[in-house]
């Protein structure tokens, strides 16, 4: 190493090469390299999202055609995938409309607050489990789930100030019914991932995801940590690690785990205003709710911000309920780089297939109507959730 | 009067909803999986693809011009389709027929005859009103033009998409 | 570092606090306290209170402020008249605003209890959430029980009040 660096030295100066050494340092110091590391994660993982983002749209339009026995845009590049771009571009390229009676300021801020709160989500969803020993969090706080709560709160400011600052009808009420709906599903969003915590004891993400890798996820938990590269070669060994997962107390937490896992799912969809929840933007009734008056990158923005706030939605579940980055038989990346590279795929693998499902749902099922939405909220999930904490708590209190 | 409609009392299975919603995926989902092997698939490739064969006899397309068997320009420039016309895309310039013409009779034939394309509904009234059964509505449907200019149809271009139509009532024969 | 975010932030928050009076709009004065509460969350951060941070946020800037905002959506409440100040008012504010400034620094500076320097935080044997929560539950139970009653009093009170205006 050291041939290596005299050998390099040669092809600078000096003084340019002692302000490398230094700052090779600076980047090996522990405070420099959590600073460059999360940097490059923040940009890559952000690379990755917006990517996903905009396929997530082209997805959504060729399975809604295949649904609907159409083909879909297919023009753009082999079978359209080249049609993101082409969208991007045309809403770059259009007049951004500002209405007459609008409130200009608050008018262009609210695409923007809309965009940023799910991009605060993934900040502290655990993509993969280690890279060359770096942990693959941007950053691991011992908070993390209710910071997910918290960050989805505020995600309503963005369509409320959207449709207040429209000065527009329709916009106003898709504002007004976003604001109670968000409101109504918060509480059954954050009840329902309470037993979550009981049974594992921490609040953050990679502890529950850890949790997972060793108990089996939690919507399924058969596969405790015997669940190895050993156990597949040997059947018996894999025999003995379901065993292990058949506990009593294990089967039984089960049951308020799915009941969980339903309403969370459910109300990702309430949060996300996709169908069958999606009155805040009705096309029928609110020609488009509060987005109505939007044209160009205000209404791009909008969209996009639906899109991660999915994509987000998606990542929080993955790694609530469906073992974050953990495939049983695959070890962690303290085993090599390989197998980081391949739990990061498994996140992302487990986040793609969920908007399958997302899509799929929301091509299928008609809306709902306003009362019976805020009915099912009150009445059914809210309580679904309480009683399903007492379950939990009995469970873990009488079943050792 | 009152009349009352009795619901039907839902099931619990019906009341969860959730049955329902899981045999609406099914359902879905067949779709999907057919579509995505390309069976099923109604959409037509439009450019490459078209439904032109299958166009009824009575359909509307753009307005034409017709001449019958013997050659002779069906129009008598009567300006009925012009001012029946409700958004007003006909423009004709009405010419008398010279002496010594076979058809002076006839008197009256148009010098231009425009069909503004950019403004044609479509709806059929000038076929209706024409008294010579002189213009038609065929079935060319993809009319495109660059500019407003490209989109007028002129005399002759109005007679070679309408050509000859044959079995026309023949007002104007020799024995009148 | 500590010092700069520390700065940066009070004054983002006294700022914000400030467009709550200052600002006539009165959608524009909740979005305003939604952003100095935001700044009170990060301030909680620097002090590494996580929790309490987050349920700033989740409390008062994700439930309270929206049902506010949603309030005042709803009354449509128009911009605020421009008014006249009154000298007499302002040097009857501006005085007591003073009053109290030197009784409270008079009070920090005076009291033993502030000019001994405290000692240093013992490292936390839990986490800041399970801390939180044993003291909730442990140190002070009965408080905590007594208070969930009076605020279930309250709901069903507040459920019986709308049902009758229904009728
Ligand atoms: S079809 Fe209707 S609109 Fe078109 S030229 Fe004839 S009368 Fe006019
Ligand atoms: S096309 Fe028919 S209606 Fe029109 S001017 Fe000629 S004869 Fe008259």
């Amino acid at each position: 190493m050291d041939d290596f660096s005299n050998f390099i030295s040669h092809f600078f100066s000096p003084a340019a090469w002692t302000f490398l050494k230094t700052l090779g340092e600076r980047l090996m110091s522990p405070i420099g390299f959590l600073i460059w590391t999360t940097f490059l994660k923040s940009t890559i993982l952000l690379g990755i999202i917006l990517g996903l983002v905009s396929y997530t749209v082209y997805a959504e339009r060729r399975v809604s055609a295949l649904i609907q026995d159409r083909l879909g845009p297919n023009r753009v590049g082999w079978q359209g995938l080249l049609q993101p771009i082409a969208d991007a571009a045309k809403l770059l390229l259009k007049e951004n409309f500002t209405p007459k009676n609008a409130n200009y300021f608050y008018f262009r801020l609210a695409p923007k607050l809309v965009m940023i709160p799910p991009i605060l989500v993934l900040g502290v969803l655990p993509f993969g489990s280690s890279l060359f020993g770096v942990q693959m969090t941007i950053a691991s706080i011992n908070v993390g789930a209710i910071y997910v709560l918290a960050i989805s709160s505020i995600s309503v400011y963005g369509i409320v100030l959207a449709g207040w600052a429209s000065n527009s009808k329709y916009p106003f009420l898709g504002g007004i019914r976003s604001t109670s709906q968000m409101i109504s599903y918060e509480l059954s969003l954050a009840l329902s991932i309470v037993p979550i915590f009981m049974v594992v004891g921490s609040l953050n993400l990679n502890t529950i995801v850890q949790y997972q890798v060793e108990q089996g996820w939690m919507i399924a938990p058969f596969w405790p940590q015997g669940m190895n590269w050993h156990a597949l070669l040997h059947p018996a060994a894999a025999w003995q690690a379901i065993a292990a997962g058949m506990s009593l107390r294990h089967l039984l937490l089960w049951i308020p785990l799915i009941i969980s896992f339903f309403i969370f799912f459910v109300s990702m969809f309430a949060e996300t205003n996709r169908l069958p929840f999606d009155l805040p933007e009705a096309e029928q009734e609110l020609i488009g709710g509060y987005h109505t008056e939007y044209s160009s990158m205000g209404f791009a923005l909008f969209f996009l911000g639906e899109y991660t706030a999915m994509i987000s939605g998606a990542g929080v579940i993955t790694t609530l309920f469906l073992g974050g980055w953990s495939l049983p038989f695959i070890p962690d990346g303290s085993h090599g780089w390989v197998w980081g590279l391949i739990n990061i795929g498994a996140f992302f693998a487990k986040i793609i297939a969920l908007l399958f499902v997302f899509i799929w749902v929301r091509w299928t099922l008609p809306r709902f109507r306003y009362d019976q939405l805020m009915k099912l909220g009150w009445y059914f999930f809210f309580e679904l959730a309480i009683v399903n904490i007492f379950l939990t708590a009995l469970i873990l209190t009488y079943v050792k | 009067m009152a009349f009352i409609v009795n619901r039907k009392k839902l099931t619990l299975a019906e009341k969860l909803y959730l049955p329902a919603i899981f045999s609406g995926l099914a359902i879905t989902w067949k779709h999907m999986k057919r579509a995505l092997f390309g069976k099923g698939i109604i959409t037509m490739q439009y450019p490459e693809e078209k439904w032109d064969k299958h166009l009824p006899e009575w359909y509307r397309g753009a307005p034409t011009l017709v001449k019958d068997e013997t050659g002779r320009e069906r129009c008598v420039a009567c300006q009925l389709c012009e001012f029946i016309c409700p958004p007003r895309a006909i423009t004709i310039e009405p010419m008398e027929i010279p002496d010594g013409s076979h058809w002076r009779k006839v008197e009256k034939k148009p010098r231009a005859f425009d069909i503004d394309m950019a403004r044609c509904i479509y709806c059929g009234l000038c076929e209706e009103v024409c008294p010579e059964q002189a213009i038609f509505l065929r079935k060319d449907y993809s009319i495109t033009g660059l500019s407003r200019d490209q989109m007028v149809n002129h005399k002759d271009k109005l007679y070679e998409m309408g050509g000859v139509m044959n079995g026309l009532v023949i007002k104007w024969n020799e024995k009148k | 570092m500590q010092l700069t975010l520390f700065w940066f932030f009070s004054l983002l928050m006294i700022g914000f606090g400030a467009g709550v009076v200052v600002l006539r709009n009165p959608v524009a004065c909740a979005l305003s306290l939604v952003a100095s509460f935001l700044a009170l969350a990060a301030l909680f951060v620097t002090l590494d209170a996580y929790f309490i941070a987050i349920i700033q946020v989740l409390v008062t800037a994700g439930a309270v402020m929206v049902l506010f905002l949603f309030i005042i959506m709803l009354l449509n409440l128009k911009a605020e008249e421009r008014r006249r100040v009154k000298l007499s008012a302002m040097l009857g504010g501006g005085l007591i605003v003073g009053c109290f400034l030197e009784l409270l620094s008079s009070t920090l500076s005076t009291s033993p209890l502030f000019s001994q320097p405290l000692p240093p935080l013992t490292e936390p044997v839990h986490s800041d959430v399970a801390m939180i929560g044993l003291t909730l539950f442990h140190s002070f139970n009965l408080p905590f029980q007594v208070i969930g009653v009076l605020l279930l009093v309250a709901t069903i009170g507040v459920v019986l009040l709308s049902r009758q205006t229904l009728k």
